[in-house]
């Protein structure tokens, strides 16, 4: 535990920690709206975008992916929405309309193309591949000082820190409008807060943590962290900032935890090899769930006790 | 082309036959099944469903190896999906029910967290059998090259099960789903029906693995379903033209599949049925976003008309440009904004319905026909002419507008 | 799949009318078109509400009495129509209104405690980061005592009853301070002690000189509460003070129906209808 815990494990840790809360915060929210899906649709569209950018660029550097996963995701978002108003079709159905549609194609595009370099992609778009964001220039706790081993950090680690840094600042700076706009969206409208504006903009931050997430831990895993976390927190506390809070703690113990496990488990349990890591913080994160729906101190509804509300 | 042809015709082979004829009624059943699941507003519940599948699928694997198989003995595995697939159910339902969480929260949680379960899965199986290709990565996308011709028959076989599954069941399951409360009092157990109808869901998910794939296999049960709700209201029918769209998408796209190479099955079923979706969204005769638009124009149209007809009768000014450019256009105001002969005589009509209205509120106590005082509903269309003739007779003489109020 | 209020096209919100509304009126209507699909819900309305006074808006269930509240505020779209409130239209108004929405339409599971809402009337003063300012804190605790629940402050909104959810509405809007009050349905669903207790707070809002316009569905108590109606069924059906137009033709034309009849009978007999 020194030297080569600083070289592979580290920074895949803090990627994966990064990536978490970057998608807890938002999912925050989306619990509270109803919306959790998003997430579930929003990662889905990834791969139809990487894939349109590898096409269109004929690389497959991050940067093109990365505009391409958002551009699908925008895309995505928007056409959920058309399809929901102008088909009057409840949300849900809606979701699974666009996003498998856009999934469906991305795959078809991806055949036709036939590129086996793209291939390997896939996988890694579905499931990551956090194991592989190592900091090879390391040597020990030293290098955290030393500015050629620092310059040699996964771009990863930096860009899913930016993120995550602004939708934290995003979540602080819009606290009240988010608040507001999700307990009693009428009401928020009539103090001149743009309602509509507020829910647009979380889920294009959504779209934009799933994305930069889906680098590390896989597209379809992030929504794990999407809803585990918060739904976890949501029955730890019945104040929203302590919920949060919440949220963080548990998206950063699975992430942690997750990584260990997949890293160190088989070595355990007297096998070789590792597994899935960010598989295995999607397992954490739901086993986490799990104990705070059997054991959360605030897990029980409490809106019925009261009276059935008059029309 | 002549492909294409031949596998349209089912001349392209037994396996590909066998693939084109599951895959129809596999769309069939998913199609049916899909829309008793989107009546109860549980369209995404089918998402965690196929998600759930996926550590099933690397659980039998590892189970059938440890036993000395194969473990790539297809029904094996589609059996060890349904198990995991059905546990994620119940998971869903339980968090659902115990805890204040709502049901899409529950959705995601388990697809999340399954789906993560069997990635791990996937990476034991892949360091375990190294240099032995396990293949199950097919069932994230499906694939149906190279697919055995035993593979083939379990699909076809399959799919013809859960279409005479749906045909059996599909009373109670309409009933249910249009109206749980009415079903209840008919005695049903509804409680039951519900799960029949989400083990339907399982064993079309389980079915579509191999050929759609599980990510994308929650479309065929959605697709359709709200493709076919734009062409009618009716129950029963919504069924079966969710069936149909279903069952033409899986027989198509199997045959354009096999026609050509690097075109993966399951990608283009949900194509076909996802150009039938936008058509319908657009096109429909009357939930399609033209007709509406267009019912929506004439709606704007008729309520500024009105408006504007009620302010010429009683003097007001009309400060609205909209109404303004409406009542010019369709030759009721002069350019100054003076009412036409056509468009006093209009107005006429307009305050004496409104004059109709009010003393057919006073006469008639029945709130379902009073309650029609809208604005735009034409008298003649609540009541009889002789109610009206009573109505005018007590009305008194007949006015001209240069009547005012 | 009921279909959302429409905006069949926004028109610039001028409209076709008896003249320009008045600008000392609290809130102003004229020729306000709601509709849901393509049936109005409310049709052509004009509105004048009074200074200094209480007005109900009254009406049969699905007349349109909440669309109209609504609509007016801005909160759902409207087809065509004008509203004032003290003679600006009220988007620019936003800082004189304070508004109660029906306790029903939010979810009280939600995580947050009673003070928290009573600072939600707050937001707009304080804005996105401003810190609130110990006077608001104390201001919003003030705003919970008027309403009788100043002991309930860190409670969360969850284990409220319906007459505390609706008094912490009531507080809420109290610490938005506004000239104008709009209530959608106060009185449904409370109890009698809180019923008593929300009428209190309007009445001292009256004789403080602000307006307050209340949806009201109970029939027997407009006369005891309000100085003047707004009787509305789609269609404006009459409006003006309570002791001439609160009449029995008057609601007859408004609710029509048996039933309707039978309560109007007993009305009578309580002397609350002449």
């Amino acid at each position: 535990m020194g030297a080569e815990f600083v070289q592979f494990s580290l920074t895949p840790m803090l990627i994966g920690a990064l990536a978490a809360i970057a998608c807890a915060l938002p999912g925050n929210f989306l619990i509270l709206r109803r919306q959790a899906l998003i997430g579930d649709a929003i990662s889905h569209v990834v791969l139809p975008g990487i894939v349109v950018a590898f096409l269109l660029t004929g690389t497959v550097a991050a940067l093109p992916m990365l505009i391409g996963a958002a551009g699908a995701a925008v895309v995505a978002v928007v056409l959920i929405e058309g399809v929901r108003r102008l088909g009057r079709i409840e949300p849900g159905a809606a979701m699974g309309v666009v996003f498998t549609t856009l999934f469906a194609g991305g795959v078809l595009l991806l055949e036709q193309s036939d590129t086996s370099s793209v291939h390997l992609d896939v996988e890694h778009a579905l499931m990551g591949n956090l194991e592989s964001l190592i900091w090879l220039g390391a040597s020990g706790w030293g290098s955290l000082a030393d500015p050629a081993a620092l310059a040699q950090l996964p771009p990863e680690l930096g860009r899913m820190a930016l993120v995550a840094a602004i939708i934290g600042l995003l979540t602080a700076v819009f606290w009240r409008w988010l608040k507001i706009a999700t307990f009693d969206e009428g009401f928020a409208r009539t103090l001149g807060i743009p309602a509509a504006g507020v829910g647009f903009g979380l889920v294009i931050t959504s779209a934009v943590a799933a994305v930069a997430a889906f680098d590390a831990v896989g597209s379809i895993i992030v929504i794990a962290m999407f809803i585990c976390p918060p739904a976890a927190a949501r029955l730890m506390t019945n104040r929203l900032g302590v919920q949060v809070a919440w949220s963080l703690g548990f998206a950063v113990l699975s992430a942690v935890l997750g990584y260990v496990l997949a890293g160190y488990g088989p070595l355990w349990l007297g096998a070789t090899g590792a597994v899935s890591a960010a598989g295995m913080i999607a397992i954490v994160s739901g086993v986490i769930l799990g104990l705070a729906c059997v054991y959360g101190p605030h897990r029980a509804r409490q809106g019925a006790a009261a009276e059935p509300a008059g029309r | 082309m002549t492909g294409l042809l031949a596998a349209l015709t089912l001349q392209a082979g037994y396996n590909a036959t066998l693939v084109t004829l599951g895959a129809a009624l596999l769309g069939l059943a998913a199609g049916a099944t899909g829309t008793f699941l989107f009546l109860r507003k549980r369209a995404l519940v089918a998402d965690a469903v196929a998600h759930a599948t996926l550590p099933g699928v690397g659980l039998a694997f590892l189970a059938m190896v440890a036993l000395g198989g194969d473990g790539r003995s297809l029904p094996g595995l589609l059996i060890g999906s349904a198990v995991t697939a059905g546990l994620g159910l119940l998971v869903m339902e339980w968090i659902a029910r115990r805890t204040r969480l709502a049901e899409d929260a529950a959705i995601g949680a388990v697809l999340g967290s399954f789906f993560g379960l069997g990635v791990v899965l996937l990476t034991v199986i892949q360091t375990m059998s190294a240099g032995r290709q396990a293949g199950l990565e097919g069932f994230l996308l499906g694939s149906t090259a190279g697919m055995l011709f035993q593979d083939g028959l379990v699909i076809a076989a399959g799919g013809t099960a859960a279409v005479l599954a749906t045909w059996l069941l599909r009373r109670p399951m309409t009933l249910v789903a249009f109206d749980p409360g009415y079903a209840a009092a008919l005695g049903y157990d509804v409680r039951r029906i519900d799960l029949a109808m989400m083990g339907l869901v399982m064993a079309v998910t389980v079915i579509g693995l191999k050929v759609v794939g599980l990510i994308l296999i929650v479309a065929m049960l959605i697709i359709p379903t709200v493709t076919a709700r734009f062409w009618t209201q009716r129950a029963g029918r919504v069924v079966w033209i969710a069936g149909a769209i279903g069952g033409l998408s899986g027989y198509l796209g199997a045959a354009i599949s096999a026609s050509a190479p690097a075109l993966p099955t399951g990608p283009i079923i949900v194509l076909m049925a996802a150009g039938a979706f936008v058509l319908s969204l657009f096109f429909a005769p009357v939930r399609g976003v033209l007709a509406s638009a267009l019912r929506h124009r004439r709606f704007q149209a008729r309520v500024h008309r009105r408006q504007g007809l009620l302010a010429l009768a009683r003097h007001d000014p009309i400060r609205e440009p909209f109404t303004l450019r409406l009542l010019r256009r369709e030759g009721l105001i002069r350019p100054d904004g003076v009412a036409t002969d056509r468009g006093r005589a209009q107005a006429a009509r307009v305050l004496r319905e409104e004059r109709r209205w009010a003393e057919a509120r006073s006469l008639h106590q029945d709130t379902g026909l009073t309650g029609r005082y809208d604005g735009l509903t034409p008298i003649e269309e609540v009541f009889t002419p002789d109610e009206i003739a009573e109505i005018d007779r007590r009305l008194g003489r007949p006015f001209a507008v240069p009547g005012g109020v | 799949m009921t279909p959302g209020p429409l905006s069949v096209a926004a028109q610039d919100g001028r409209l076709l009318d008896s003249g320009a509304p008045p600008p000392d009126s609290p809130l102003a209507i004229r020729g306000l078109t709601v509709s849901y699909g393509e049936r109005p819900a409310v049709f052509s309305v004009d509105a004048t509400f009074p200074a200094r006074a209480m007005s109900a808006i009254i009406g049969p269930n699905g007349a349109g009495k909440s669309t109209l509240l609504k609509a007016a505020l801005g909160v759902i779209p409207r087809v065509t129509g004008e509203v004032r409130v003290f003679g600006t239209p009220v988007e620019r108004a936003r800082d004189r209104i304070a508004y109660v929405p029906q306790r029903a339409s939010v979810d009280w599971d939600f995580p947050t405690t009673v003070i928290d809402v009573v600072q939600m009337g707050l937001y707009r003063k304080v804005g996105l980061l401003g810190r609130m300012s110990g006077a608001q804190t104390r201001r919003a605790q003030d705003c919970l005592a008027r309403v009788g629940m100043a002991d309930f402050a860190p409670r969360q909104i969850g284990q409220l009853s319906g007459g505390q959810q609706q008094r912490v509405f009531l507080a809420r809007a109290l610490a938005q301070d506004a000239d104008l009050y709009l209530l959608d349905e106060p009185f449904a669903g409370v109890d009698a002690a809180t019923e008593r207790a929300i009428v209190e707070v309007l009445k001292l809002l009256r004789a403080q000189g602000k307006a307050v316009v209340a949806v009201h569905h109970d029939l027997s108590t407009v006369r005891g509460y309000f100085d003047h109606v707004f009787l509305i069924n789609t269609r404006r059906i009459a409006e003006g003070p309570v002791a001439t137009t609160f009449t029995a033709a008057n609601l007859h034309a408004t609710y029509g129906g048996r039933l309707a009849v039978a309560q109007l009978d007993a009305l009578a007999l309580a002397g609350a209808v002449p």
